[in-house]
């Protein structure tokens, strides 16, 4: 019998149907197994060649809090947050009467049939799914059931929006590839959720997908896997950490890498180390003193591990140390919301330790920038002798991109200047802090040079003249200060560019990171819906280039778009463009999930209409 | 240490001209910068006596870590081996750094140098973690119960009772660092005095033929804050009440010949090292087995009970797995491996972007 549950609604006529433009939010329980489920629906999607995004809302807990995973498939190619959903799978029954409630006019709701959704709304179209019977009847081991359940959904879902079977299934072969049991079960289930909806369903949302060409040869990943393959390409050795969402996985998902493929074939042995370190001071620590021996080091963190290493990092500063600091940003300040995403380091870690400091910072906005970038960050530690951050955040790190495969390095390490013994002996009386090349980079030794020492000096935090000796001289501080800042701002050009389009707009945008998906979208709806042109500035490195400062002089005003409340990056822009600073306006979005278009949109056009509300945010 | 000491053959004496180690290296070339600490400080004492071990081992300068935290006793390192690198870090976080510095390069010679302040209170975490590992370094705590640089304040190593010149009395019991190190699973363990430099040496001596972490414990007398009457850290105390808990000399194998070295007659214990050379350890009143874990434990919890002043070489176990032999590393350095060791090649990038399509 069909299922006619959606009582005749004023909009109930047969829509005209949305190809390849929907959200689909699945709500589960954590600790479900739903993610497999998800990842096939996406997977399934993707293979179709149609551009789409997955991110995953997830609680700070082991299991049984409600959890959101949403999959964007948009023709156009959008893959930022968008706030409305068209399909809700409601598999939590904690949280399915508020997520109906708030689903936007028109959404098709899949749920279990017991959880009445029915009688909460009138304008959305509802089809209930008797998910317990069914999953009985394709799953006898009861005890996993709780798994194969999602699985109805996946097989309801790739009906409703006509999604290729043979897609479904190659994407279950992908997850399931060593485990041939699992497979069939899986398939059994989706076999099965879609015979239910063949049976029982009749199609009355207008969402649907068709087949693309847009997809072809990219890959799937996160931003923290792609970090890691970037440091294992970037010939990483020493790597030290400590475990906290949502930096863990960078870690984890190199060891597995190192492991497979950093492993020499020779002789059988490892080519680096990785320690889980007993805190972040301790796993900071350990990268500085590799660096200081000379090899490529590395940790990665978020947030409070950032603020525990404060005092390391400054000693890294001053003492002219390579190594390279992962953050992938979550939601501050203190605990905050460990499961959330924000661009809450900024400031933090452009300037991070006591007295004056300034250090190197990457900005990836996509996992190609994330692999790319990641190596970068070694090459210029090193070239520049300091810590170098790479600010990823949730979003990117742990949630899946579309992205061009990543591409071989084309240049090889640039290990800097490092001397042996015998160059220590050509260069004449070679000191550790010497500006020799005018550049503000010295050249150094690694403890352990064979020979007799020559190159032997005393590394310190605290005052030190050209040759490391100790010294509470001012006019020797200020000296090697001053050389240290010229050393960092070497990052203006040695860095990645910023990425500028330029087309004459009087409207400038500036973002960065994960922020960027927004600002393409909310670009195009700004010129669609409000005939407003605008240019952009993607910064992806500080100390700013001079681009970015001659991007903002260009432009009447320039709106920079940001994912924290108190608008860190454009603080840090006032602070250096101080002739600038009236010219830039803030745009920001803080509330722990990823930034959407439509949010950017409505806040620029509110402020281009009334531009005194500009002088009260910041 | 890591790696075995290397068997250089004994150089051979010049005609004139100064005493050479196996190296053919003078004692001069051991030594540092000039001391800026007080006049007296035991630290001075315990500089010379690392001088004094490092050149008679025969250690390559080239190849020594010296790594400290914060504190007078960290300032030390600048005044021994200038042709040895070193790094003054932060306070109580040598550990960390002095790992990092191993993992990177392996064939280092790491003497970590660390007070009572650095070590068991701002660093106590981190000195656990050293531990608990098994670092392969040798490890010196320059214990004299107060913070120097900061004018006098107790340390948590001060023993209980114990009195500042102003007259406080410490009203918390004492952290014995021996007892935790034995706890944790460090495999040398000892105790000395500043004031009782042979004992020192060859403490020394042994603990750089050592393969994993060798702490030692050193009393060392701060002349300006805590060398007064009612002070369980002075000289004067110190002299009154320590008591060796056997005599002990340590023998390099390439010495065996020669025998130079200092050997305590009578009933001998012989420890063989596994990186060459033999700990001889001559009985005194207790019949004490360093080698017992347990005995070594109850020693320590009797003598705090008794509140004796005991130093010797209190555990060893030659044989601890230290933490660069679990991670699975080659022979070279991590640090210097060229770049075809280091980035995998172009098919392996391949093969990863398949497996993300």
């Amino acid at each position: 019998m069909p299922q006619t549950a959606t009582p005749a609604s004023p909009s109930s006529g047969v829509r005209a149907p949305i190809v390849n433009d929907c959200s689909i939010q699945v709500a589960t329980v954590n600790g479900s197994g739903s993610q497999t489920a998800n990842n096939t629906l996406l997977r399934a999607i993707f293979q179709m060649g149609i551009p789409v995004s997955g991110k995953n809302l997830f609680p700070s807990n082991i299991s049984g809090l409600p959890t959101w995973f949403t999959i964007r498939v948009n023709k156009h190619g959008y893959v930022a947050r968008r706030k409305e959903i068209d399909i809700l799978v409601c598999m939590n029954s904690d949280t399915a009467v508020e997520d109906v409630k708030n689903a936007p006019v028109g959404a098709a709701v899949v749920y279990d049939e017991t959880l009445g959704l029915e009688k909460h709304r009138a304008d959305l179209v509802f089809y209930p799914v008797p998910f317990q019977r069914l999953v009985k009847e394709c799953c006898p081991e009861a005890k996993l059931r709780k798994l194969v359940v999602n699985m109805l959904y996946v097989g309801v879902v790739a009906h409703l929006l006509e999604i290729d079977v043979a897609e479904v299934t190659k994407a279950l072969q992908k997850a399931f590839a060593t485990k041939p049991k699992a497979f069939e079960l899986n398939k059994a289930a989706v076999e099965a959720g879609l015979a239910f909806a063949r049976a029982s369903l009749v199609k009355r949302d207008p969402f649907k997908v068709a087949r693309m060409d847009r997809t072809a040869g990219k890959i799937l990943v996160d931003g923290n896997s792609a970090a890691a393959l970037g440091c294992m390409f970037a010939g990483v050795t020493v790597v030290t950490w400590y475990p906290i969402t949502p930096s863990s996985s960078l870690c984890e998902t190199l060891i597995d890498y190192m492991k497979e493929h950093r492993v020499d074939p020779d002789t059988g042995k490892a080519t680096f180390a990785i320690v889980q370190a007993e805190d972040e001071l301790a796993a900071v620590g350990m990268a500085l003193g590799a660096g200081w021996a000379g090899a490529r080091a590395m940790t990665s963190t978020a947030g409070p591990g950032i603020s525990l290493m404060n005092e390391f990092i400054g000693l890294g500063y001053y003492a002219e140390v390579p190594t390279v600091i992962f953050d992938v940003q979550r939601t501050g300040p203190s605990t905050g919301l460990p499961t959330r995403t924000m661009q809450g380091d900024v400031l933090k870690t452009a300037y991070a330790s006591h007295g004056d400091c300034k250090h190197p910072c990457l900005y990836p906005s996509d996992v190609n920038e994330a692999y790319e970038f990641a190596q970068a960050a070694f090459d210029l530690a090193e070239e520049l002798q300091t810590p170098v951050f790479v600010l990823s955040d949730l979003d990117l790190g742990m949630n899946l991109w579309m992205s061009e495969p990543f591409a071989y390095p084309d240049k090889p390490l640039a290990r800097g200047k490092v001397l042996d013994d015998a160059g220590v002996a050509a260069m004449k009386d070679w000191g550790r802090y010497k500006d020799v090349d005018g550049d503000g980079v010295p050249y150094r030794t690694l403890p352990g040079t064979p020979g007799d020492g020559k190159g032997a000096y005393f590394t310190r935090g605290s005052g030190h003249d050209e040759y490391g000796r100790y010294t509470e001289s001012g006019a020797t501080y200020v000296r090697n200060l001053d050389r240290i800042g010229r050393k960092i701002d070497l990052i203006k050009t040695k860095g990645p560019a910023p990425v500028v389009d330029v087309q004459g707009a009087k409207l400038g945008l500036l973002a960065y990171g994960t922020t960027h998906w927004a600002i393409v979208e909310a670009r195009d709806q700004l010129k669609a819906e409000k005939a407003l042109a605008t240019d952009y500035c993607r910064v992806r490195a500080f100390p700013f280039s001079d681009e970015i400062r001659a991007f903002v002089a260009a432009h009447d005003h320039v709106y920079v778009v940001e994912q924290n409340r108190d608008a860190q990056m454009l603080g840090m822009l006032r602070m250096e463009y101080p002739e600038l600073a009236t010219k830039m306006r803030s745009v920001r979005h803080y509330n722990g999930l990823p930034v959407d278009a439509r949010s950017v949109t409505d806040e620029i056009v509110r402020l281009e209409s009334n531009p005194v509300a500009s002088n009260g945010a910041r | 240490m890591s790696t075995s000491i290397p068997a250089v053959p004994p150089a051979p004496a010049p005609a004139a001209g100064p005493k050479v180690n196996r190296l053919g290296l003078p004692v001069t070339d051991y030594q540092g910068a000039k001391s800026t600490l007080c006049a007296g400080c035991g630290h001075d004492v315990i500089t010379n006596t690392i001088i004094s071990a490092l050149w008679e081992m025969g250690v390559e300068p080239y190849r020594v870590a010296k790594m400290s935290g914060i504190g007078c006793s960290s300032k030390t390192t600048n005044y021994f081996l200038n042709r040895s690198w070193g790094f003054n870090a932060v306070h109580g976080r040598m550990p960390a750094v002095a790992t990092g510095a191993l993992l990177a390069n392996r064939n280092l010679i790491s003497i970590g140098v660390s007070g009572d302040g650095d070590t068991a209170a701002i660093g106590m975490g981190q000195f656990v973690h050293l531990l608990r590992r098994n670092v392969p370094m040798v490890y010196l705590c320059e214990n004299n119960g107060v913070y120097g640089l900061t004018k006098g304040q107790f340390s948590p190593t001060a023993d209980y009772g114990s009195k500042l010149k102003s007259g406080v009395v410490n009203d918390l019991p004492a952290v014995d660092l021996c007892a935790m190190a034995i706890e944790l699973g460090c495999g040398f363990v000892a105790r000395s005095f500043s004031a009782d430099r042979k004992q020192l040496l060859q403490v020394l001596r042994a603990a750089v033929a050592h393969r994993g972490l060798a702490f030692i414990d050193v009393i060392s007398p701060c002349v300006t804050f805590n060398d007064h009457p009612g002070s369980t850290k002075s000289y004067d105390y110190g002299r009154a009440n320590e008591k060796p808990i056997h005599e002990l000399g340590f023998v390099p194998t390439w010495e065996k010949a020669t025998e130079e070295v200092d050997v305590p007659a009578g009933g001998v214990m012989d420890v063989e090292m596994p990186n060459g050379g033999t700990i001889k350890i001559r009985k005194l009143e207790r019949d004490f087995d360093p080698r017992d874990k347990v005995a070594a434990l109850n020693l320590l919890r009797e003598c705090h009970d008794k509140k004796e002043f005991l130093t010797g070489l209190f555990y060893v176990d030659p044989q601890a797995p230290n933490f660069i032999d679990l991670l699975d590393l080659g022979p070279a350095a991590l640090a210097t491996l060229p770049q075809s060791k280091v980035r995998p090649s172009k098919a392996v990038l391949d093969q990863i972007n398949d497996e993300l399509r």
